[in-house]
């Protein structure tokens, strides 16, 4: 396993890939507890489409760094959820399935109009750590850490937030800005790991390691802390695992993930009993 | 001394007019006061008004403290992840909005509320595991950090067992016995309101349709204004 690893890490992307996964999965894992917490579970999933859809379009018209527009285009997306699911005529699933369908038709209309489905598009909808240049990984290790530094300067606010709402707006915090400023990073984290993960997967990092958390810890430190952990070993049990038997990665990441889903629902279990 | 003065308060929502017409009312220092009334009468959003929680009514609200609020049971308390300890230290947060981590005195002020509702230790217990009436304890402790002087409550004893929403009324009128708290609260359960309240509102259609001692409110019958 030793001379594996050591193997793999004598590649340049695999060295990339780690950097920018370990970092991506420690930071949908962080936001993902509010998320699920809040029923927001399916944002990840409708701002992935957005990104795809955004990517295909700058891919088209020849952007070098298609991230440079997709991080503006999703942040801007993510706090137009917020603003329609808060409306009383559109609920937020609906609006997450408007704007996620819509993005989705407009990125495979134009595919199919330019360049067709070839592989840089099957690299988008299902990930490749191959696709990740230089720049790609400059920008995510960036865009992590701030997400991070913001995770913790505000933990205890979002947690009076994620809790309730309505105390915590009498208690004279802006809720509104707390729940965007969720929405605005996980869309920076959803637009940095999709060239890994896949536009399909993606979402699956951020809801995964804070249910299996939930399962066993019963604090919402504890959860936290689990989550970033379950969501770091599951991805580099899982791009080990795709490693040695050539599977895709962001795909192995998702069963690593549900295997540790079910492992902590037995424990659970054993607990309880 | 009062603590909240209420004058000539009228509010609307977008979709219902007259929401609140014409509500003025005091909180004296030390009370315990019972706003009852319907479903839809406009209960709730009177103490919104109050909170700051709605914006855009006539009328003037003079408060002369900071509020501790205990809002109506959400969905998502049942199952969220967080101890005791967390929930009651996150009433501290309008203490230092500004500040990263809580403070030293953050964590005095939880402990010593903690410790006179007596759930100091089973502070790390689980908030979900606790049955309706403890869970209501720690959400009062919750309010308590925000202010020990005046606290808000909306329907406090909604789905709790009669037994234990007896419980909850004394735990408050014990509170401003030894504490000298002052309680605003909302409720639907007029019978026990009148048992423990100094002072009883009744709203109607947006009205206050009755106003003052418990002894004197009739319940059912004739009300006087």
């Amino acid at each position: 396993m030793f001379s594996t690893v050591v193997e793999m890490m004598s590649h340049v992307f695999i060295q990339r890939a780690i950097l920018v996964g370990i970092l991506v999965s420690l930071c949908a894992a962080l936001l993902g507890v509010s998320l699920v917490l809040k029923r927001y579970s399916m944002i990840g999933d409708g701002l992935s489409h957005v990104g795809f859809g955004i990517m295909t379009v700058s891919s088209a018209i020849g952007v070098a760094t298609p991230l440079y527009i997709a991080i503006p285009g999703v942040t801007v997306c993510a706090i137009l959820l917020l603003k329609i699911g808060n409306s009383k005529k559109i609920k937020s699933d609906s609006s997450i399935a408007l704007i996620s369908s819509t993005a989705l038709a407009i990125g495979v209309a134009v595919t199919s109009v330019t360049t067709g489905m070839n592989t840089d598009i099957c690299n988008f909808m299902f990930g490749s750590i191959l696709a990740m240049s230089k720049s790609d990984v400059m920008i995510s290790v960036i865009v992590s850490i701030i997400v991070a530094i913001l995770f913790i300067i505000y933990y205890r606010k979002l947690f009076a937030v994620t809790f309730d709402e309505e105390f915590a707006k009498a208690s004279g915090l802006k809720s509104n800005r707390y729940t965007s400023l969720i929405a605005v990073l996980t869309a920076l984290i959803i637009v940095v790991g999709m060239r890994m993960m896949g536009v399909m997967l993606i979402s699956s990092i951020i809801i995964f390691p804070a249910l299996t958390s939930m399962r066993v810890f019963k604090s919402f430190k504890s959860v936290v802390i689990s989550s970033g952990a379950v969501s770091v070993i599951s991805f580099l049990v899982g791009i080990y695992l795709a490693y040695i038997y050539n599977i895709s990665t962001g795909a192995t990441i998702v069963l690593v993930n549900l295997m540790l889903f079910i492992l902590f629902s037995i424990i659970e279990k054993i607990i309880h009993e | 001394m009062n603590l909240i003065e209420v004058r000539k308060l009228n509010y609307s929502y977008p979709t219902k007019k007259n929401t609140l017409k014409n509500i003025s009312f005091e909180v004296e220092e030390g009370s315990i006061t019972c706003i009852v009334g319907e479903n839809g009468s406009g209960k709730s959003t009177l103490i919104k008004c109050i909170l700051g929680l709605i914006k855009g009514y006539t009328g003037e609200i003079s408060k002369d403290t900071t509020i501790g609020y205990l809002p109506q049971k959400s969905a998502i308390q049942s199952s969220f992840p967080a101890t005791i300890e967390e929930v009651v230290l996150s009433g501290t947060i309008s203490r230092n909005v500004r500040s990263i981590f809580y403070k030293k005195d953050d964590k005095e002020v939880a402990n010593e509320i903690m410790k006179k509702l007596r759930i100091y230790d089973i502070r790390k217990k689980s908030f979900s595991d606790l049955s309706g009436g403890q869970q209501q304890r720690v959400l009062i402790a919750r309010s308590l950090c925000a202010s020990k002087k005046l606290i808000i409550l909306d329907e406090p004893t909604n789905g709790l067992d009669p037994s234990i929403a007896i419980q909850i009324y004394k735990l408050l009128s014990d509170l401003r016995k030894k504490e000298g708290l002052t309680v605003l609260m909302v409720s639907h359960d007029i019978e026990r309101a009148l048992k423990y309240a100094d002072k009883v509102i009744e709203i109607k259609n947006g009205q206050i349709s009755y106003e003052g001692q418990p002894s004197e409110y009739k319940l059912g019958g004739e009300k006087n204004v």
